[in-house]
């Protein structure tokens, strides 16, 4: 997955891999700029192209490639198979249309819904959210409602179609942190009821540690770690994933200096050779800058890109 | 909303006593003689200078003859001109003219603008984009009388002879169609530009990126989420054009040789019929208001984030 623009091509993404199943939720957790919300356009098709461009690779949903289909079959998959819900949900909503409307649009459109039909179904999404009062609220417009109040009808409107798969990006960045634990909560439970499989993408590893079976940890483009939930809290398996970890504050360490990583994540026109984290990681030895660590097995479903991965789990 | 309604109709009273008064004096107040050159070449009868200046108010100050005047106006009097034609009369029969061929130019800007500006923004830096760039650039900077004589030559028997190009003293819609798209070419390039504009502005939009993710068909997407939004901007420049259009028709209707509002004013100001150019523009401000009033409560239906009270 590149992107061609005029300060060169960017190699967006690369090698980067991962499943979700029925009932299951992925995080997909790095910095901004590290390709996590990319992945997600990708899979959901709704990248510019160009500039994007899809080098090669594969998105399989059911079992059929997504990037054979045509246009016209994966925009039946979208919001049908596959739903989103998106960081902002005040800029994604159109502000001149109801959230009644928007709801009950993909009913009408998608499902051939009648127009009392889909507003009885779009009530009943709002409820299922918990919405007070959804039935009078239906018809109110997405700037009269508050911030998580949006982004839970936000969440509707993407279950409108029961879809199997929901991309959940960043969804709860925007918001309190009191709403932030609300959202996360709803999603959960949503997600349980319909055993629908979810991608929750996000830089805040609280919020994975809540709610995620699996975290994929993306750096500069790829997938640096893959681990289970409390496989990874306990022992991080690449050095980035630990830095991560250690730069959480925490009670215990109460009055000391917050730990940070050091430096900038890299520009994807101008990626470092060897292993991208090479310049920030305070392991890093000379071989991380002549060469791109494959892919370490670490056991149950583990894998790690770094030359020493079974040094830095062992350590954990 | 009908408190705000309310508010800006009696706010339309201030308004409009201040333009006409303006007006009225710009044009009575003129430190020049108001009959000169009525009599031909002599100078006029002093019985008949007394005579009119009685009936026009001429006697008394200022402000006392614009009142007058106001009241006059109040009770459907637009005042007789100095060689006794009514002013009233006249504007009725120039006044549906002109604003027909005003409603027409809407209709072709409005049309033809939106589309070329949806298509162009929606395609940016094709044959297209670059076809409409060019062509409403000319436009823009092409004196509306050159494009008027110059289609009217062209499309009309004298040239490559497909339409008559001659408007009849009580034209029919048909024949306003050419006159009506020469008046409104200056803002229809702005609409297809506007659009344009607006368009790129919110194609990128976060709301166009979900209807995309919802799996929303394209015609959808375009015609619905982006249009909605895109356009307002370009119907409230549209809703205060027409008001512009009728006051700027005095050189199409001269091209065309239409007899409308245009016309009248603009032999009102040669031939110094004062009371004949202060009622048209009048007339004119009013619709200016009243189009500037429907324009802002439009404003509230097309875009829900605004509210007045």
């Amino acid at each position: 997955m590149e992107f061609r623009t005029r300060d060169g091509v960017a190699k967006v993404l690369n090698g980067v891999s991962y499943h979700v199943s029925a009932g299951e939720t992925l995080a997909v957790l790095g910095e901004s700029g590290s390709g996590k919300s990319v992945t997600a356009q990708t899979i959901m098709g709704i990248l510019d192209m160009p500039p994007a461009f899809i080098t090669n690779g594969s998105i399989k949903f059911r079992g059929e490639d997504l990037l054979s289909q045509s246009a016209e079959e994966r925009r039946q998959v979208r919001g049908e198979g596959i739903a989103m819900i998106f960081q902002d949900a005040l800029s994604a909503l159109n502000p001149v249309f109801t959230i009644g409307f928007q709801i009950e649009e993909q009913l009408k459109v998608r499902r051939g819904m009648s127009k009392a039909d889909a507003r009885k179904r779009a009530i009943e999404l709002l409820d299922q959210v918990k919405i007070p009062n959804a039935k009078g609220r239906v018809s109110d417009y997405p700037h009269q409602f508050s911030g998580g109040m949006r982004q839970r009808a936000m969440i509707a409107m993407s279950l409108a179609l029961d879809p199997e798969l929901l991309i959940a990006d960043e969804p709860t960045t925007a918001l309190d942190v009191t709403v932030q634990a609300q959202i996360m909560d709803l999603l959960a439970e949503i997600q349980k009821e319909r055993d629908m499989g979810m991608i929750l993408i996000t830089h805040d590893l609280g919020v994975v540690a809540d709610v995620a079976d699996r975290i994929s940890v993306m750096y500069a483009g790829r997938i640096v770690e893959h681990a289970d939930v409390y496989e990874l809290f306990r022992a991080p398996g690449h050095p980035y994933t630990e830095s991560l970890l250690e730069s959480l504050p925490r009670v215990d360490l109460r009055g000391q200096e917050l730990k940070t990583i050091k430096g900038l994540p890299p520009s994807l026109t101008n990626i470092p050779p060897g292993c991208p984290f090479n310049p920030r990681c305070p392991r890093a030895f000379d071989r991380c800058v002549t060469e791109v660590p494959a892919v370490h097995n670490l056991g149950m479903g583990r894998t790690s890109r770094c030359h020493i991965a079974e040094e830095v789990v062992a350590r954990g | 909303m009908g408190r705000y309604v309310l508010r800006r109709l009696l706010q339309l009273i201030p308004v409009f006593l201040g333009t006409t008064f303006l007006i009225y004096a710009l044009v009575w107040a003129i430190p020049q003689d108001p009959f000169a050159g009525k009599c031909g070449q002599r100078p006029c009868d002093p019985a008949y200078i007394a005579e009119m200046s009685q009936k026009l108010n001429l006697n008394d100050p200022l402000v006392i003859q614009y009142l007058k005047y106001l009241g006059n106006l109040l009770v459907g009097d637009f005042g007789t001109t100095f060689n006794g034609v009514s002013v009233g009369e006249q504007i009725a029969t120039s006044w549906p003219i002109t604003l027909k061929m005003g409603i027409i130019a809407l209709i072709i800007e409005a049309v033809i603008g939106i589309v070329a500006g949806v298509l162009t923004g929606l395609r940016k830096q094709g044959f297209l984009d670059n076809l409409v760039l060019v062509s409403t650039l000319f436009l823009i900077s092409l004196p509306v009388f050159v494009t008027g004589f110059v289609l009217r030559l062209y499309l009309g028997p004298q040239g490559f002879d497909l339409m008559d190009t001659s408007v009849s003293s009580d034209p029919t819609f048909g024949e306003l169609i050419l006159p009506g798209f020469v008046l409104g070419s200056l803002s229809m390039a702005y609409v297809a530009r506007l659009t344009r504009t607006s368009i790129v502005e919110n194609r990128r939009a976060d709301y166009v990126r979900t209807a995309i993710a919802k799996g929303q068909p394209q015609s959808r997407v375009v015609g619905i989420h982006l249009l909605r939004n895109s356009l307002i901007p370009v119907i409230t420049f549209l809703g205060t054009d027409l008001g512009s259009l009728m006051g700027g028709a005095i050189v199409t209707e001269g091209v065309f040789n239409i007899n409308g509002i245009g016309g009248l004013i603009f032999r009102g100001i040669q031939e110094k019929e004062g009371i004949m150019v202060t009622g048209i523009v009048t007339l004119l401000v009013l619709v200016y208001l009243l189009m500037s009033l429907i324009v802002d409560l439009l404003y509230a239906v097309l875009d829900p984030r605004i509210r007045y009270e």
